[in-house]
């Protein structure tokens, strides 16, 4: 029975602590809203400083459906020099030391599809690199 | 079984009209429009054009690389593999009448068939005809099922076995995907010709002529019209762009 007393705090004991721990809160939600909020996102380094095509948030949204209408009109119609170009996006974002848009979660498209969870195919095909740095050829391969 | 027709007679008749209508709309010699130029940004291909090619075997030195490594290198087309999986676009041939003994080489590539089995037989319509008669392969749209190899008479056309990280910004390829001679499509879309032809015209054998057929002023039109040359396997009635001499 006596120890069960001891047991009990009074609200006045216990102040201090709780004021020292509502601080605490607040100091770390004021820190992390001075951050990046609360939602991680995906670092991503634009180094260019020209204008995109269209405002980030368009091109956010809508650059598959862009780049897709434009590979129609490319492969089937023959159409060169659009504004909208995969090529040119690589031109533009690709990473200053890699000299590409992919292999690190840095990098321009790859930091925001693995952030998102979206494959992207473009580059099985396309060169994801402003240097390919191929080693060329071996000449008089004739079968 | 009977010969099949060389052409659709309603075809024939409107290629005819087509031909009537420009005459009457163009000064002999001189054309509104230079076709062999490079287009504006967002024009589409023009179906006035016929890109074609002529290649002279006589001219064609039997021990001569000098297209196909072009192409090579235009395409980026190099590859570690087995040469019978490399993927190939142009190929030099040489060939010997066993009658008489007589020996000519020349390069093989797509013929840009005007009646191409490839585009017929294609699952998706990955494999298409361009406005201006180029034939092509819409990797986008390829599943890989390589129909259209079993389908082309000249084997022209080739498989991707290997991921591929070396192509150039200007040639996408990739594994899984179909792929043949585009004709150096992303060059003529410059308003150059084909990377063979070039390399060939450097080599000074000269054997090749790229051009518009559609252009009576153009040099392989001339070239066509005053000599004789034929289509590979002409039997098949499928029109190639690309004719030969001295085969």
């Amino acid at each position: 029975m006596n120890a069960r007393i001891r047991q009990h705090t009074t609200l006045p004991q216990i102040l201090p602590g709780l004021a020292l721990l509502l601080l605490a809160a607040l100091f770390a939600l004021t820190a992390r809203a001075q951050d990046a909020g609360r939602t991680p996102k995906p670092t991503i380094i634009i180094e260019s400083q020209q204008h995109c095509i269209a405002p980030p948030e368009k091109m956010r949204r809508e650059h598959p459906d862009m780049l897709r209408h434009q590979r129609v009109r490319t492969v089937h119609l023959g159409e060169r020099g659009s504004k909208v170009s995969l090529n040119a996006c690589i031109e533009c974002h690709a990473d200053r030391q890699s000299g590409s848009v992919i292999g690190s979660d840095h990098a321009f498209c790859q930091g925001c599809h693995s952030y998102a969870a979206v494959h992207i195919d473009c580059f099985d095909c396309h060169q994801p690199s402003i240097r390919p740095n191929a080693p060329r050829l071996v000449l008089g391969a004739t079968p | 079984m009977s010969a099949r027709p060389q052409k659709n007679p309603r075809r024939a008749l409107l290629g005819v009209g087509v031909a009537a209508a420009a005459g009457l709309a163009l000064a002999p010699g001189v054309r509104l429009i230079e076709l062999a130029r490079a287009r504006a940004a967002g024009e589409s291909a023009s179906s006035q054009v016929r890109w074609g090619m002529l290649i002279d075997a006589n001219r064609c030195a039997a021990g001569c690389s000098a297209c196909v490594d072009a192409c090579a290198r235009e395409n980026s087309l190099d590859s570690p593999i087995d040469l019978r999986q490399r993927p190939q676009w142009i190929r030099k041939v040489e060939l010997k009448q066993i009658g008489t003994g007589r020996t000519a080489a020349a390069p093989v590539m797509c013929q840009h068939c005007a009646e191409p089995p490839c585009v017929d037989v294609c699952p998706t319509g990955a494999s298409f005809k361009r406005a201006d008669g180029i034939v092509l392969v819409d990797r986008h749209t390829c599943i890989g099922c390589r129909y259209c190899m079993m389908a082309c008479p000249y084997k022209a056309r080739s498989f991707v076995h290997e991921t591929l990280t070396q192509q150039k910004p200007e040639v996408p390829r990739g594994k899984g995907c179909v792929e043949g001679c585009t004709l150096c499509v992303h060059r003529i879309d410059r308003g150059q010709g084909p990377a063979c032809v070039q390399a060939c015209a450097e080599s000074e054998n000269g054997a090749m002529v790229f051009g518009d057929l559609n252009d009576p002023a153009s040099e392989i039109a001339q070239r066509l019209r005053a000599q004789a040359s034929a289509a590979l396997r002409a039997d098949l009635g499928l029109e190639p762009a690309v004719r030969y001499q001295g085969v």
